[in-house]
């Protein structure tokens, strides 16, 4: 047990992480455009048509993985967080801070499409259903958070800040989703239903997963990428990175 | 002395000989409340409808636009860095300021209330709703914006950055505090949502002065 | 494959704004966040070797 301890506490040290983030983010990129194809031609080209909603329901292979995705990789900012405030590691801010970009923009994506799903389907750009409205308050708590570590200049104390911020953030998520849905039911609002009481085609679920992870591999490759970035600039005085930047090849 | 009666009573003489900055919620609550109507248009049934509404949003700005003060003065100062190293619990500091802080801020907006909703009119029944909501409301986004207030502490562009990072946290209280008066005036009585309401300030009174405490920390390390 | 011929499968049973602006509008923004992690990265190496003497400051205004 010691020993698996030591193993991955290596890994706290920004140039190991570098190394290592450098050799795992290119097999994810290959991987998430892999599953990405394949879930794109099960979603657009194999998964039969349905009855009520007809081609527009296809929306939902990009809509539910950037929701699923959101959420997770504010789950995972929120990891992050609690161990750079448990541990003090440098590294932990900087993934919370590598991560938050691609989490707002799964954010986005998720009202994107949802509005653009909702237009056919309902009539309205918007309806205040509880999940949509939740996804609206994520997007918020994500910009706070970029927002938050973008004004304090201070690297340390934006790690902390923003830290204590995501956490903050995700102890409340469960809450606010549950007042709004309190609110969204009390108030018989329009309820978004994926699949109209129809159950699911395995292809529709296969399709919805595949795309998921792809997203989900997606998500890891551009964080680990942008954090070797961060890396470099947070660790620029240090020999490991004046030795790295003299070296010619470079390229990625 | 004890040192948490002195931060309440420092706290307490400074900001009322800075009354303005006292009113500016204050006044602020009244002109939102006073202004919706003449943006929306007097018939009474709609302002009935929306009052709940629009009476806890304009609490809720009013107390967001008065966090800045939280802690501000006592940073440029120097006496926020002297509590953080002070001996007394700075969790238990914290929470005097925020007391502090909602007895001039927070409970006028609560007295206030009956004044505004009269505007709407509203029942007898549901202005004592909205009273309890608020007085239930006003001190928990108190507590949840001292959070944000302390993490925003010295940083460019703290007052915007602060309405971006408490809103979030300030929609459960909206959607308890608000729907509470609903459900009252359609009859279905608010003791759910009050009930909640409280349950929410116990949290948030139990774990945000700490949070708070940990932030300060942060910000002046 | 349920589609019979390709302007069929642009056209999306007439939902082809819909679903194209979904898919769409998520390619090309996945697509600009990669360019711009790419874009920071190269920046960021220029701007450090500069400052550590290895690198020539670029001559236009960018750098």
């Amino acid at each position: 047990m010691t020993l698996h301890f030591k193993f991955w506490f290596r890994f706290a040290s920004p140039q190991a992480f570098y190394a290592l983030a450098g050799r795992l983010w290119p097999g994810l990129a290959v991987l998430a455009t892999l599953l990405g194809l394949w879930g794109l031609w099960l979603g657009l080209c194999v998964a039969p048509t349905d009855f009520q909603q007809g081609q527009a329901y296809r929306i939902i292979f990009v809509h539910v993985p950037a929701s699923w995705m959101s959420m997770v990789i504010y789950m995972a900012m929120a990891f992050w967080a609690l161990l750079g405030l448990t541990f003090n590691t440098r590294l932990s801010g900087m993934m919370t801070q590598a991560l938050a970009p691609t989490g707002a923009l799964f954010a986005f994506l998720s009202l994107w499409t949802g509005a653009l799903w909702g237009k056919p389907m309902w009539g309205a750009w918007w309806v205040w259903d509880a999940r949509l409205t939740s996804e609206l308050i994520l997007f918020f708590l994500y910009l706070g958070f970029i927002g938050l570590t973008a004004a304090i200049d201070d690297p340390r104390r934006a790690d902390k800040a923003g830290g204590l911020l995501a956490l903050v953030g995700a102890i409340n998520v469960p809450i606010i989703y549950f007042s709004v849905r309190w609110w969204n039911t009390l108030h018989q609002g329009a309820s978004v239903s994926m699949t109209q009481g129809s159950s699911m085609a395995q292809t529709m679920l296969t399709a919805m997963l595949l795309m998921a992870l792809s997203f989900w591999f997606y998500a890891i490759a551009v964080a680990l990428y942008r954090v070797r970035t961060l890396i470099l600039v947070r660790e620029r005085n240090t020999h490991w990175v004046g030795e790295l930047l003299k070296t010619e090849e470079l390229s990625q | 002395m004890n040192p948490y009666w002195a931060v309440l009573r420092r706290d307490l003489a400074l900001a009322l000989r800075r009354k303005n900055e006292v009113l500016t919620a204050v006044f602020f609550f009244v002109v939102v409340a006073s202004l919706f109507p003449l943006g929306i248009g007097p018939e009474m049934g709609t302002l009935r409808l929306i009052a709940p509404g629009i009476l806890w949003v304009g609490a809720l700005l009013a107390s967001m636009l008065a966090l800045g003060r939280l802690f501000a003065a006592d940073h440029q100062d120097g006496s926020l860095e002297q509590m953080v190293l002070s001996s007394a619990s700075l969790p238990g500091l914290v929470a005097v300021k925020i007391l502090a802080h909602w007895l001039l801020s927070g409970l006028p907006l609560v007295l206030l209330a009956p004044v505004l909703a009269l505007q709407f009119d509203l029942s007898a029944e549901a202005i004592g709703v909205l009273m309890a909501t608020l007085l239930l409301g006003t001190p928990l986004l108190s507590l949840i914006g001292s959070v944000g207030a302390a993490l925003t502490l010295g940083v460019r562009g703290a007052d915007v950055l602060l309405s971006l990072l408490v809103l979030p946290l300030y929609i459960p209280a909206l959607v308890f505090g608000a729907g509470a008066v609903q459900a009252q005036t359609a009859g279905l009585g608010a003791s759910a949502h009050l009930s909640i309401l409280l349950a929410m300030l116990l949290v948030a009174a139990l774990f945000t002065p700490w949070a708070c405490a940990v932030a300060l920390r942060i910000a002046l390390e | 494959m349920i589609w019979n011929s390709l302007s069929e499968f642009w056209a999306m049973g007439g939902y082809a704004e819909y679903v194209w602006g979904s898919f769409g509008v998520a390619a090309l923004f996945m697509a600009i966040e990669v360019a711009q992690v790419s874009y920071e990265r190269k920046q960021t190496l220029l701007r450090l070797r500069m400052l550590q003497g290895v690198q020539e400051p670029a001559m236009d205004s960018h750098a």
